[in-house]
């Protein structure tokens, strides 16, 4: 009771600001994104120390259940009747995009972490979003042009036909062949609904290339890996969109040899190690994903910044906020020392991973080890390329 | 015996349906009293509600149960399940979204040609389909708008799964910007209300009797001189036709159309609110749409659950209200709503 007495005074004084986690709770992307990452980012409240800076600062969530309609409703209501000042999280690229437009006609600050369309940074950036963690760009890069050097010269891909499936296959093929190495074949299999890869799979060994690269996600990305172990294909498997949660969900057995890449792994060094230790009172049986510990990282560098600014101003205009957060180099335990673009793309080296095998691992989440490491500055799409408008201005 | 009591039963219902409804078509639009007065009552709240709940989460309820009396003018009174009915509704989000965005067209020439487009694309799927009857109806309508979703997935004028983002609201009649929420809301409801209107017309009309015999027994329909496939064809079309317009209406208030709308998931989504309002009644799609519309958008704050209170609510429905919250409702009161 007297505890409340006191905290009363405090609120009254400075206003409270608002954070939204709009994720997947329900649907495909929870274990990417979901609970673990409405956790992160109040680890990051705690990390930042919040209650001793005499800052309020509210976490709501919500599941957007993969459709944009209801992110975008939910996010409006958020920010005409609840206040929420920043959203962030936001898987599902079609339900990105979409925040994207209400964050910027509402003037409110969105850090996107789980989509992975590098439209959000491109032809659709705005002042007011931050793309964080990784994008098609990124992933495309580091595993094509990273595993040619590690000595996978010549490719197969089996391809998703849609247009993230097709993006990854365009961009990987490019980095491969600038990279020196070559494209055999790529077998497109027709998306949703397929869940049988044995004929693709026959072609790929067939073809007799070194890597197979699966230009998918989610589902088809883990049946694809199961089947490539089940025949005991003889290549490199490399996941282009590969989560440590499906990795766990694998198992070592049928995931061991993948090749992937993730900007953040919990085992990488005493920083990632700390973070992640720290997070696990608040998500007991996991190891964060990149989304997960992107928000993290969004998050704490979203209150650097308002603590710098002042809560009231970071309240009143989002774009001012972003601009300041850009202005700001990014450092914390989860992504390390890093910056954020003039188009919004915050920038931090990628790692190429291999799964590790059942022998080599120590235990439950001790899967990868690594292979390659791009640096910040090559990691991402050169900043002239995406056609974001405000990088000529 | 068993055809003839069959066929005492079928005159009787035929015998109650015709009394009530047709001495009073012409005075009130169609309207049974009590039916007048839930009317009164529908637009008073719909007048009403913005200034009480959020106008955005008001007009999706209202875009969805435009879809979900369309959809009951067919499953309700023609007897055609339509498991495709997310084609056009989605295929009319897309055009009407894809119109403003890069033509700048105003907002009501857009939800018109959104209509239009359902218009289209449901007299061409519809000529195929409604040759076949039952579950094989559905199933061509399931299929056909399979297709029309991976060509949305595939063509690059919707932007595949991205879908088309950030469409102004565009303005009406090129003069009122409808930007604001309230803006648009008044619009919303207008097109609500005259599909409503226009729905309920349709079937109290002498083409809607008809259609109700073609439900209740089609060759008997057939036997007196009707053809009966031109009298589907045409309620398919308006059907698809107001599909479309709600659809293009929701691509405005939300400023975007993506997959979700084309998705076969949306065309369970319309089943479920017409058999949870109440099937063949006329305000029973209405409060459906409000539930589900309302379970989506407020369950999203409890995380997991949307998907379980989703079904459990749906099982209690089929196990207690088999005709839907309207027609228990009404039964016990002795109401036709």
């Amino acid at each position: 009771m007297a505890l409340i007495g006191t905290t009363v005074p405090a609120r009254a004084q400075t206003p409270t600001l608002k954070i939204g986690v709009l994720t997947d709770l329900s649907g495909p992307y929870k274990d990417i994104a979901g609970p673990v990452a409405v956790a992160c980012v109040r680890q990051a409240l705690e990390d930042f120390g919040v209650a001793g800076k005499g800052m309020n600062v509210e976490v709501v969530s919500a599941d957007h259940q993969n459709k944009a309609d209801i992110g975008v409703s939910v996010v409006k209501q958020w920010i005409d009747r609840d206040g929420v000042d920043m959203i962030t999280e936001v898987a599902n690229s079609g339900v990105g995009l979409a925040v994207a437009g209400v964050a910027r006609e509402k003037n409110k600050v969105y850090l996107n972490c789980g989509a992975a369309t590098s439209d959000l940074t491109g032809v659709q950036c705005n002042p007011n979003t931050i793309h964080w963690v990784y994008d098609t760009y990124m992933l495309a890069k580091s595993t094509g042009s990273a595993l040619v050097k590690a000595g996978g010269s010549s490719w197969y891909f089996i391809t998703a036909d849609y247009a993230f499936g097709k993006a990854l296959l365009r961009d990987t093929s490019q980095f491969i062949t600038a990279a020196g190495g070559k494209v055999l074949g790529s077998a497109t299999y027709p998306f949703p609904g397929t869940t049988d890869f044995s004929s693709f799979l026959i072609e790929a060994q067939a073809s007799g290339a070194k890597v197979l690269g699966l230009a998918s996600a989610g589902a088809d990305t883990i049946n694809q890996i199961k089947q490539a172990q089940e025949f005991g294909l003889k290549m490199t498997v490399a996941g282009l969109l590969v989560f440590i949660s499906d990795i766990h969900a694998l198992g070592l057995d049928a995931a061991k040899g993948l090749v992937l890449t993730s900007s953040f792994y919990w085992d990488h060094d005493d920083r990632t190690r700390a973070f992640s230790n720290r997070l696990k009172p608040k998500a007991p049986s996991v190891r964060p994903t990149m989304v997960q510990a992107g928000t993290y990282s969004a998050t704490l560098h979203y209150l650097k910044v308002a603590a710098a600014m002042g809560v009231a101003q970071a309240k009143a205009d989002g774009a001012a906020t972003v601009e300041r957060m850009k202005a700001m180099p990014t450092d914390d335990d989860a992504f390390g020392p890093g910056s954020i673009r003039a188009d919004g793309r915050c920038l931090h080296p990628s790692f190429l991973w291999q799964v590790k095998t059942p022998a080599e691992s120590r235990g439950p989440w001790d899967y990868y080890k690594l292979l390659d490491t791009t640096p910040a500055n090559q990691a991402f799409r050169p900043l002239g390329e995406g056609g974001c408008a405000l990088v000529k201005a | 015996m068993s055809i003839s009591s069959r066929t005492q039963t079928d005159i009787d219902r035929a015998a109650g349906e015709a009394a009530p409804v047709v001495p009073k078509a012409g005075s009130m639009f169609g309207f049974s009293r009590t039916q007048a007065i839930a009317f009164a009552i529908m637009v008073l709240l719909v007048v009403l509600c913005p200034w009480v709940l959020y106008p955005v989460f008001l007009m999706k309820v209202l875009c969805f149960a435009l879809f979900a009396c369309a959809f009951n003018l067919l499953i309700g009174y023609v007897g055609l399940l339509s498991f495709g009915h997310a084609a056009f509704f989605g295929m009319g989000s897309y055009i009407t979204a894809w119109t403003v965005k890069h033509w700048g067209l105003s907002a009501e020439v857009a939800i018109i040609l959104g209509g239009l487009t359902g218009a289209a694309l449901g007299l061409v799927l519809g000529w195929l389909a409604i040759r076949r009857q039952g579950l094989y109806f559905a199933m061509i309508t399931l299929a056909l708008a399979q297709m029309v979703y991976f060509f949305c997935l595939q063509a690059p004028f919707t932007g595949g799964e991205d879908g088309i983002q950030q469409v102004p609201r565009s303005s009406l009649f090129g003069l009122l910007p409808l930007d604001r929420d309230m803006a648009i809301y008044w619009l919303v409801a207008f097109v609500f209300l005259a599909g409503f209107l226009f729905i309920h017309r349709v079937v109290h009309s002498p083409f809607g009797q008809v259609l109700k015999a073609i439900r209740e027994n089609e060759p008997r329909a057939t036997s007196l001189g009707y053809r009966t496939d031109d009298y589907k064809l045409i309620a398919f079309t308006l059907s698809c036709t107001l599909a479309g317009i709600a659809g293009g209406t929701k691509a405005l208030v939300f400023g975007i159309a993506t997959l979700t709308d084309v998705h076969y998931s949306m065309s369970g989504e319309v089943v479920l609110m017409t058999l949870l309002g109440g099937l063949g009644t006329i305000f029973g799609p209405v409060v459906g749409a409000l539930v589900v519309t309302a379970m989506e958008n407020y369950l999203a704050q409890f995380g997991a659950w949307v998907t379980v209170t989703q079904g459990a609510i749906f099982i209690l429905c089929v196990l207690f209200f088999r005709k839907g919250i309207v027609g228990t409702v009404g039964g016990w009161f002795r109401l036709e709503l």
